[in-house]
Formats: C-alpha cells, structure tokens, sequence
C-alpha cells in the first residue's frame, strides 16, 4: 500500500500540486493513522496534508478520483462471452470432462486467467505488469505504443499467440472466445495507459509545451496560443513581483545617523534616549512606456503592457502611452478594464494606421514630457519602421537626457535593424540599451533587468 | 492535572466538538483529529464568518484547556507576539547592583581580582526573569498545554510568518539571550486567514491546510440548532433554505454562518414563527452589510421567501 501512496504522490505531482518529500511524509504518518477503510476520510486525510489552496485541493481530489477508479476489467467481453460458451458447450463437454470454466491446463497463464474470466486475476496480473513496465514513467502522449506494447509483453502476450494458434487447429470455439477475450484485453491496457498518462504526464506536457511557448515568437501566435500566453504572462509577472517586492524592504534601514540622533536628544544634555537611522533611499521604479501599436508589433505591445500592468506591487508609476499614427495616454484604460477590453479599446483609438514615429513623439513631446524626470526609466517598444517619415531623433535624444535609462525593446531580430524604412540604428544611439524582444523570455529578461537597475 | 490524549477516533472529535456548541463537518474533524495524532498546526482558510476562530474556541472548550489568542496586524513583531524585556526592571537591577558592588567585590586588591569576582557573580541581566513573555511563549510555557490561536495572520507582514517558522515545525522559540525554550506540552495550533494575501510555501507546507466554506444545508441547522436554542423547527428550515437562495446571488458580501445565527436570534426575539415577507424585509440589514447588497435582494425576497417555505413544508 505503501507503494501506491507514493505512485498517488508522483500522480498529485503531475496534476500540479507541489508535494514536497516533507509532506509526503506527513500524508504517510496520516494515512498510517487514518487507515484505508474508508475512501472517503483517507481522501480527506490526503487533502489536508498535502494541498496548500483551494485550487490544490480542487486538482488533488480529481487527481484522487481519477486514481482510485482503475478501469474495469473486460466487462464488455462477459455477453458475447456467455453466448459462446452456450453454443460451445457440448463440444467442450466431450473435450474437457472437467466441466465448464476449467481452461485446458496446457494453456499459458494469461491464457487461463482469459478462459476462467477470473476477474480479479487478471486485474492483479495487469498491475503487477504495468510496475514492471514502469508505467509511471509515462511522460508524453506519443509513448503510449510503447508501454501499452512493454505491459502487454509483461502479461505474456507472446504465449497467448502460441496458445491461440494452437487452439485454433484444436479447438476453434476456444479460440474464438480467447481471441474475443485478448481483444477486450488489448482495450483494457490502452485504458490503463490513457490514464496514467493523464495522471502522471500532465505536469511534464504542460512544462513542454510552456518551453516551446516561451519561446514563440510573439507576433505570430495562433489564436488558442493566445489564451495560454496570457496565462504564462501572468505566471512571469507573478515571479518578477516575488523576486523584487521583498529584499527592497529589508534593506530599507541603514546606519545609526550621529548627527541627527544628536541633535534630536539636545533636551536630555545629548543622552540618546531617541535614535535615529540613516535610511536607504531606494526608488522603486518609475516606468514610462510608449508602445507602437501598429500591424506586426502590436500583439508584442499587448503583452508587454500586460506585463507591465501587472507589476504594481514592484513598479510605483507607470505612465504608459499607445501610437500607431498619433499618440495617445492609455495608463487609465489599462489599470480599470480587463485586459481584453483595455486592448480592443486602445487599438480602436490608435491601432491599425501606419506608424509614424517622428509624429507621435512630437506628440509626446509636447504634452507629456514632463512625465520623464531623471528617475524615470523610459521604455520604448517598437519596429522603428517609420515609413520614411521624419525619424525627429532629437526628439529621443532629449527623452534620453531627461530619464534615467532609456531602453529600447525590438520585436524585429537584429539582422533586420537598418533595412529598408528602419531607423533602428539612428535611435540606438541615444539608447542605453537596445534590446531584441520577440518571445516571452525575452521579454521577461527585458522587463527583469528594468527592474533590477533599481534594486 | 489534566491529561491530554489524543481522540481515539474521527467520530470521538466530531462528538467533542459538539459537546462545546460547534457542529464540525467530516473535514473538520479528521483535520482536528490528525492535527492531535501527528502534531500540526492546521491553517483554516474560508471566508470571514463561517467559524473559523470558533473552531479553536471550541476546541479549547471541549479539552478543558487555556486558549491563547493572537490577533494578527500589519505592523507585527516579535516585541508584540514572542517576547520582551523587561527594560525598567533592568534598569532598577543595574541600579542596585551599582550600590551592591562594593560588597560584592569586597575586598579585592587588584583589578583583576575585582573583574574575577564579578564574573563569578552570577548573571541575571538577562535571564528568565526579566522576560515578558508574549502570546507565542506564553502557549510553549502552559503547563497543561493550551490551544493557541494565531487570528487572521494573512494581516501580518511576510517578515512575521517566518517568526511562527520555528514554533510551528518544532514547537519551540529561540532568544538569542536565554537560548532555545521548548514547549512543555507541545500546544494545538490553530492559524486562520481570510486569503487577504497568499502565504509563503514554507508556513504552509508545516501546516495542515484546511478550507472552510459555507456549509451544506442540512449541517447548518443543526448548527443554528445548537446555537439558537428554542427556535421551532420549521423557521429553522425556512431561514437555512432563504439565506442558502441569497448566497446564490451576486453580493459583495455572502452572508456566512455567523450571519445566519444573529438573523435566527433576531427573529427568535420578533417572535415570529415562520417566515414572511415584511419582517424579512425589515431584518435584512442583520443578514446583509451592504445598502447595494441590500438593493440586489429586495426584489426576490418574495420568491426566495415562498420557495424557502415550500421547502419548510416539505423538507
């Protein structure tokens, strides 16, 4: 029983709930304590050690459900299987005195097991088979061939052919009940196998095609692709806010400050009843974002400013601006709606002209420059494709002198930069960083390194 | 003295806990009872109101023991929730050891000597004696062993749950002065939070986790049976079935299990026998704590009320 436990843990694992080897002992002592007899309490028992949230619990009782009902065994064979053996029945009178039920002793066990519809038997023999294939280490979908193929070898399928030729020259009703038997048998196994590749393969398929997600490009996400990469932005934005919400605070306070403890303790003849303490000055990162919204970039710009919106607890201020042919402020519509609302409405407003880069920063220029003050790291997102417009780049140059950091994110890969309309490399120039942004990765490194500059 | 042994079974804590007033789903007493039998906090999660900081009282009530309770607030620390000295009293032993040290150190000729005899004085500056103990060692120190209650700690800071750390895996506290205090007997602890922030994976994997949510109808009249004594039958039903339909709606804020209660007691107090429109009407405001909340329900009292009657004829 031991051992189911732990396949039930490495099951709970693979449906996303964290058990660490802690708690696995902790569910040990538990179960030791509660017993098995009653399926509901062991459930409970399971659910209080080893998930953490509601959700937890949620996915560990499925995974629970899912583990606890193994596949029947060849229910569906029993009618035909009875017909047979009424039609069959004088012929294997004469050949077996013995009686109806008992399987010619000549036969291979998992012949006889099939014959004798010994239920049990053969429930027991497939567990015993799928441990020795070690089913539990199915991981994805297209290894299901294989260990449905490793438990059927496992069960002795190899003696059941040699027995199934033998009785078909022998004995043909036999046979044809044994090949009706190994049919629904083969059926069993791929049950038995579809079920532990959900239980055991979920975490390791969603890590995959994570990776692979990660790093999409961006621009050219299938639509179903889309619902997934929101989800993992959210994951990214969740990891960036434990990583740099918490050391800030801690090294907040700094060295006794004499002078002021001094002065402040003047009235008790400089005793120092009160202290007080040099403070780091740590600013949290003030962010203004201007993103190109037009054609191919502008799914990049949804997510970036997703992720950027996300980010409060990190980011103090975030100002962020839109522009395709003009540009406008979209902070508002980001911070009250939902992400698919405040998307459709700034690409109704903005999206869907050509760019033009040199007009939409005079645009910025002109009513929104005094966002950028020397503690602002100014991020811009664009292709730099200005349709051989005027680049104005004096216009950057003095964002560059007014801001902190001005970093320029890419969605275009490097060799593109400075062909055709590209006005990349007159920009980079006044940039502190260019960087190339594509995939989610990369654009969780971008925003990463935009952060840390101020830890 | 009390002796404090674990419940043998299941149905023995759901049993105890109802002889203390509190009627205990299936979860919550095999939580209680593992709790008892492998030693580990439980971490009770739920909305505000459904018994959360009740189950502790009640568990206390049942074994006869002292509960200690912790209220949690930003701002906590360990001055508040562990330990403190006794800083006058430290000041007044300084002061009496200044008049004392001359005997003390009678007689020796050289520094050295001095500085021998005062080492071989024993040292109380910091001992047990100036130490204020707060909530958590208060509950290592109970002799008979308490129940501890730390309230809503989603309210603390992330600097505080990392102080329970130590409490909760070994049931123990270290001052850096003094050194480690283990408990005595080793005390029942129970956590609660309302999910107001999620709480780090090292304070939760040291605890049971236990979610508390509304409760099934049936288990809540006999919950509003065992609080609301002399409230007849039939209204019991009418009130569950009623506020089961109203927190099927959309609100801001469900009524839980302690609103369900203050409503029965209310209308025990009216007088009123069964449920009907106008007195639902005017005590609604004991049911829901919101004017919008209040507004969305008026217009189905009605239905819900004839539907909850229904139920009491029925049911």
């Amino acid at each position: 029983m031991r051992e189911e436990l732990h396949r039930f843990f490495r099951a709970a694992r693979g449906a996303g709930v964290r058990v660490s080897p802690a708690e696995s002992i902790d569910a040990m002592k538990a179960v030791a304590d509660v017993g098995f007899a009653e399926r509901g309490i062991l459930r409970d028992t399971l659910l209080l050690t080893l998930a953490k949230s509601q959700e937890e619990k949620q996915a560990l009782g499925d995974c629970f459900d899912l583990f606890f009902s193994q596949p029947e065994t060849p229910e569906h064979a029993e009618p035909d299987d009875t017909e047979n053996s009424k039609g069959g029945d004088s012929s294997q009178g004469e050949n077996q005195p013995g009686g109806e039920g008992a399987p010619p002793p000549e036969l291979g066990d998992l012949a006889q097991m099939l014959m004798s519809r010994d239920r049990n038997a053969i429930a027991a023999a497939m567990a015993a088979a799928s441990n020795a294939a070690s089913l539990s280490d199915i991981r994805y979908f297209t290894q299901r061939g294989i260990f449905s193929s490793r438990i059927l070898e496992q069960l002795g399928i190899e003696r059941l052919r040699d027995d199934l030729d033998a009785l078909t020259a022998s004995n043909p009703g036999d046979a044809e009940r044994l090949a009706a038997a190994l049919e629904a048998l083969r059926e069993n196994v791929r049950e038995v196998v579809n079920q532990a590749l959900v239980l055991y393969g979920r975490e390791e398929t969603e890590n995959l095609r994570n990776e692979i997600l990660r790093n999409a490009p961006l621009a050219r996400l299938e639509r179903r692709q889309v619902e997934q990469m929101k989800a993992l932005i959210r994951a990214i934005a969740r990891r960036l806010r434990e990583r740099y919400s918490k050391p800030r605070k801690r090294q907040r306070r700094g060295h006794l400050d004499t002078r002021k403890t001094l002065r402040r303790n003047a009235a008790w003849g400089g005793v120092p009843f009160l202290t007080s303490w040099k403070r780091r000055h740590r600013d949290r990162p003030k962010i203004v974002a201007i993103c190109d919204v037009s054609g191919s970039v502008a799914q990049v710009s949804d997510f970036f400013l997703l992720l950027i919106h996300s980010l409060h607890e990190v980011v103090d201020d975030v100002r962020s601006f839109a522009f395709s042919g003009h540009l406008i402020e979209v902070s508002d519509i980001l911070d009250t709606k939902s992400p698919e609302e405040a998307m459709s409405e700034i690409m109704s407003k903005v999206g869907f002209g050509s760019s033009d880069y040199g007009g939409s920063f005079k645009d910025f220029e002109k009513d929104f420059m005094r966002s950028v003050t020397p503690k602002t790291t100014v991020i811009v997102l664009g292709d730099a494709r200005t349709n051989n417009l005027d680049p104005r780049a004096d216009i950057l140059r003095t964002i560059s002198e007014r801001s902190k950091r001005l970093v320029w994110l890419n969605p275009e890969g490097r060799m593109a930069w400075g062909w055709g309309d590209s006005e990349m490399p007159r920009y980079s120039a006044f940039c502190t960083v260019v960087r190339q942004c594509s995939t989610a990765k990369q654009l969780e490194r971008a925003v990463s390194d935009i952060v840390a500059a101020y830890q | 003295m009390n002796t404090h042994l674990p419940a043998h079974s299941i149905e023995a804590v759901t049993r105890g806990l109802a002889s203390a007033g509190y009627i205990a789903s299936k979860q919550i007493a095999t939580a209680v009872y593992l709790a008892e039998r492998i030693e580990k906090p439980i971490l009770v999660e739920g909305p505000a109101g459904v018994g959360k900081t009740e189950l502790a009282k009640a568990l206390a009530a049942w074994r006869g023991l002292k509960m200690i309770r912790m209220q949690c607030y930003e701002g906590l620390d360990e001055a508040k929730a562990l330990y403190e000295w006794k800083y006058a009293k430290q000041l007044l032993y300084t002061q009496i050891l200044k008049d004392k040290l001359g005997e003390v150190l009678g007689g020796a000729d050289t520094l050295a000597a001095a500085l021998g005899k005062l080492h071989d004085f024993g040292d109380v500056f910091f001992s047990k004696e100036f130490v204020e103990p707060r909530p958590l060692l208060q509950a290592l120190e109970q002799a008979n062993g308490c129940v501890l209650l730390v309230d809503e700690i989603d309210k603390s800071d992330a600097e505080f749950e990392s102080l329970l750390l130590e409490i909760l895996s070994d049931y123990q506290v270290s001052i850096p002065e003094l050194g480690t205090v283990t408990a005595i007997v080793k005390p029942t602890v129970i956590l609660t939070s309302n999910g107001e922030r999620d709480l780090s994976d090292a304070l939760k994997r040291r605890c049971l986790h236990l979610h508390i949510g509304f409760p099934e109808q049936k288990l809540e009249e006999r919950i509003v049976e065992s609080r609301v004594p002399g409230i007849s039958a039939t209204l019991r039903k009418q009130i569950v079935g009623f506020i089961n339909q109203v927190r099927a709606l959309d609100l801001k804020k469900l009524p839980s299990v302690s609103e369900t209660i203050d409503w029965a007691r209310v209308l025990v107090l009216l007088q009123s026998s069964e449920l009907d429109h106008e007195t639902v009407k005017d005590t609604l405001n004991v049911l829901l704590k919101y004017e919008a909340d209040i507004e969305t329900t008026i217009p189905q009292v009605s239905s819900f009320v004839a539907k909850a009657g229904r139920q009491g004829v029925f049911g």
